[in-house]
């Protein structure tokens, strides 16, 4: 039939344009080619984290001692795994931590250090022995500093120096830091220090109480704007928002920068977060809260409407039938 | 003065006759409006594009309620405010968004049908004049729209689109300060976009819509084998019942039961896409506020403009600027460049049909290329030989009909 050969002339060359301006022209634009101009894959590993992203990226700059010493760090990390973590003795050393990670919400060497009350349960395993191993390594933001001890949390090298200590406090953690955790909690312990999202009054101090009076609010300001500063300078320029974030970045981009910043910002000072797949589920949730609240009304609507517009063209495709009928 | 009827009751038929010339207005512009038989689909594209014009009218109504043409405001008011704490903001905001997409579509669907029919030929010069206004009206209404979330390519598509005006080496960057009222897009320039955008251009469109329709109603409209069909007589055999032997049908009720069916269709590909596939039309990059400290790795208009800035973007500045100026000249001269005597589909038409399908592929070429990243030598080099392509087909069409054959009559 005639005007079905003319729709499909004419999908066909909607559906070409579409192609090649969305999904075609997206990948041409966000590839990432390596020194010989080859494509490099980069795809999300499940929140999983072994060191392979990082020695293949330390491969690609071809620098052989920076090889070398990323295996030799992350073959350690996975021997630390393998050592059973004694949960009494780690509460001892967990001690330590707290110190630091105290909820007093003091810069201390750039960030705040973060509360660490749904540690065990948001981050990777792997993650936690490397980051306490060695901070910069573990974040993949080696290239920031000289030595690890320059880094904010470079101290921990120092204060826990045996693997089986290492293995003891993750291993408490893992047993006793790991609660159900809100999506909001999530969020707050894994990006806040760095990272405001106004859209939920969310600032790095954590969240905005309410002022009586407009004093103290613009004396809190203050006291926002000077973490903000120390950060910053930290930093080297501050964080984003993450209001709209999660409509700003395709889901590849969110998972993959997550999970290594430089795959996606190469020279980024963003440290890995070192999230596992349900603490990233938890903050993901968080975003899509703050960010695009309608997904679950749209959802709703979504089939009611379609369905009205499917029955309104079955009763129009009648009407023009009966209407046509004596034409031909 | 004419004569009123004493006895008429306010507001009845006769009533209204009497003061309205109703039943005048019907039969002219319903029942006695006379649309040929042979049409496709393509024939409803019109009624789409009105029907899309008014979504686009009412839920832009319902967003200006909210949004707040200010730069330190605008981004929160539409992606806060409109998003999450209005009642269903969200949906009309992707209604106006999706929308603003497909109406441009439908535009090309529209003009494609129209040339590939001739439907610009003598006696239709002011329908396709008139279209190419809503064209040109559509695209500075989609533009100035693009700035009001102010997000990254807000701004800086508006900072490259102003740019043009400098004119290259003319550097009249006194001409660009007085469009922006700034030395960069900032408050006096998103407010006036604000004013065009919800004001000026929605008044030129509307006007032009009624030019438009008003320019179809004496040629009537083209049909699929460019008859030239005797309306008196064909109007004649349908009244007396005759509807088999008959070339035409009215517009309403009959012309228009298709066109409802076919809006049907359109409707649910329209809804489908608000709910479940609006990245297309709102881009991710536009989710970051404005900065004019950061510029984006890659800025780029939206899908429906991409085929002009490649005409621009292959050549130096200024034969680029002249090159992007012809081609959005081009399609304005059709009815005079196109010397056939024949109005007819391009099927039948010999060197025509090659003609037009080079360049709706050329287009196609052209809006890829627009946003391909052109520092790919390949790409850039398609995109160079297809800009070139384009700027010989209005030469190759006046070459082309000049000797096109008259197709006889009844042939």
């Amino acid at each position: 039939m005639r005007e079905l050969k003319i729709l499909a002339v004419v999908v066909f060359f909607s559906l070409l344009t579409y192609y090649l301006v969305e999904p075609y022209a997206h990948h041409q634009m966000h590839m990432k080619v390596d020194a010989n101009g080859d494509e490099i894959h980069i795809e999300s590993h499940g929140f999983t984290y072994d060191g392979a992203a990082d020695i293949a990226e330390a491969e690609r700059k071809g620098d052989e001692v920076l090889v070398s010493k990323k295996k030799a760090f992350w073959s350690k990390v996975v021997q630390i795994s393998k050592i059973k973590g004694d949960v009494v003795v780690g509460e001892a050393s967990f001690a330590l931590c707290i110190g630091c990670h105290n909820g007093a919400n003091f810069n201390m060497g750039g960030a705040i250090p973060p509360n660490l009350d749904h540690v065990g349960g948001i981050y990777d395993k792997n993650y936690l022995i490397a980051l306490i191993k060695d901070p910069a390594m573990a974040g993949n933001v080696d290239h920031k500093y000289k030595n690890t001890i320059e880094h904010p949390m470079g101290r921990i090298q120092v204060m826990m120096t045996e693997d089986q200590q290492i293995a003891d406090v993750v291993a408490y953690m893992i047993a006793k830091k790991a609660g159900e955790v809100s999506p909001k909690e999530a969020f707050n312990e894994a990006c806040v220090r760095c990272h405001a999202m106004r859209y939920v009054n969310v600032t790095q101090l954590g969240d905005t109480p309410k002022f009586k009076h407009e004093k103290d609010e613009l004396a809190y300001k203050i006291k926002v704007i000077e973490e903000q500063d120390a950060v910053k300078a930290y930093m080297g320029k501050l964080p984003q928002d993450l209001s709209m974030m999660i409509r700003a970045r395709s889901e590849h981009f969110m998972e993959t920068f997550v999970e290594n910043p430089q795959s996606q910002l190469p020279g980024t000072s963003m440290p890995r977060v070192g999230l596992n797949q349900a603490g990233y589920d938890k903050v993901k949730a968080y975003l899509t809260e703050a960010g695009d609240p309608s997904k679950k009304a749209r959802e709703k609507l979504g089939p009611w409407v379609i369905a009205f517009f499917v029955l309104f063209t079955i009763l129009a495709f009648f009407w023009k039938k009966s209407m046509w009928r004596d034409l031909h | 003065m004419a004569k009123f009827d004493e006895n008429a009751k306010p507001f009845t038929n006769k009533w209204l006759d009497e003061r309205i010339g109703l039943n005048t207005l019907k039969r002219v512009l319903n029942t006695e409006y006379w649309i040929p038989k042979d049409i496709n689909f393509l024939w409803a594209m019109g009624m789409i594009l009105a029907a899309t014009f008014g979504i686009l009218l009412i839920s832009g109504i319902f967003l200006l309620m909210y949004y707040k043409p200010d730069t330190n405001l605008a981004f929160d008011s539409v992606n806060y405010t409109i998003m999450s704490e209005v009642g269903y903001g969200w949906l009309w905001r992707h209604i106006h968004g999706v929308g603003a997409s497909l109406v441009f579509l439908i535009i090309y669907i529209h003009m494609f049908t129209g040339i590939y029919y001739g439907s610009y030929k003598r006696g239709r010069e002011l329908i396709w004049l008139s279209g190419m206004g809503l064209f040109v009206a559509f695209s500075a209404e989609a533009f100035s729209g693009y700035m009001l979330p102010w997000g990254q390519m807000s701004y800086w598509a508006g900072m490259v689109i102003t740019n043009l005006f400098s004119g290259g080496s003319l550097e009249a960057y006194g001409l660009v300060e007085w469009i922006r009222g700034d030395y960069v897009p900032g408050d006096a320039y998103l407010t006036r976009f604000f004013m065009l955008h919800v004001l000026l251009i929605p008044l030129v469109i509307i006007g032009l819509i009624v030019l438009h329709f008003g320019t179809l109603r004496l040629p009537h409209v083209n049909n699929q084998e460019g008859a030239d069909i005797d309306y008196e007589e064909s109007a004649a055999l349908y009244k007396a019942g005759k509807k088999k032997e008959s070339k035409v049908i009215p517009f309403s009720p009959v012309f228009l039961s298709k066109d409802i069916f076919v809006m049907g269709v359109y409707f649910i590909l329209f809804f489908y896409l608000v709910f479940y596939h609006f990245n297309f039309a709102m881009d991710p990059v536009n989710f970051d506020p404005a900065d004019g400290l950061k510029t984006p790795a890659h800025i780029y208009p939206e899908w429906y403009f991409l085929w002009s800035y490649e005409i621009l973007r292959p050549f130096s500045k200024d034969v680029g600027l002249i090159a992007f100026a012809l081609s959005q000249l081009a399609f304005i001269f059709l009815p005079f460049i196109d010397r056939s005597p024949n109005v007819a589909p391009a099927h039948k038409r010999g060197l025509f049909q090659i003609w037009f399908w080079v360049l709706l592929i050329d287009m196609i070429v052209l809006t890829a290329m627009g946003k391909l990243p052109p520092t790919n030598e390949t790409f850039a080099a398609i995109g160079w030989y297809s800009a070139v392509l384009f700027l010989f087909m209005g030469p190759a069409l006046f070459v082309i009909t000049i000797f096109e054959k008259k197709i006889e009559k009844g042939a």
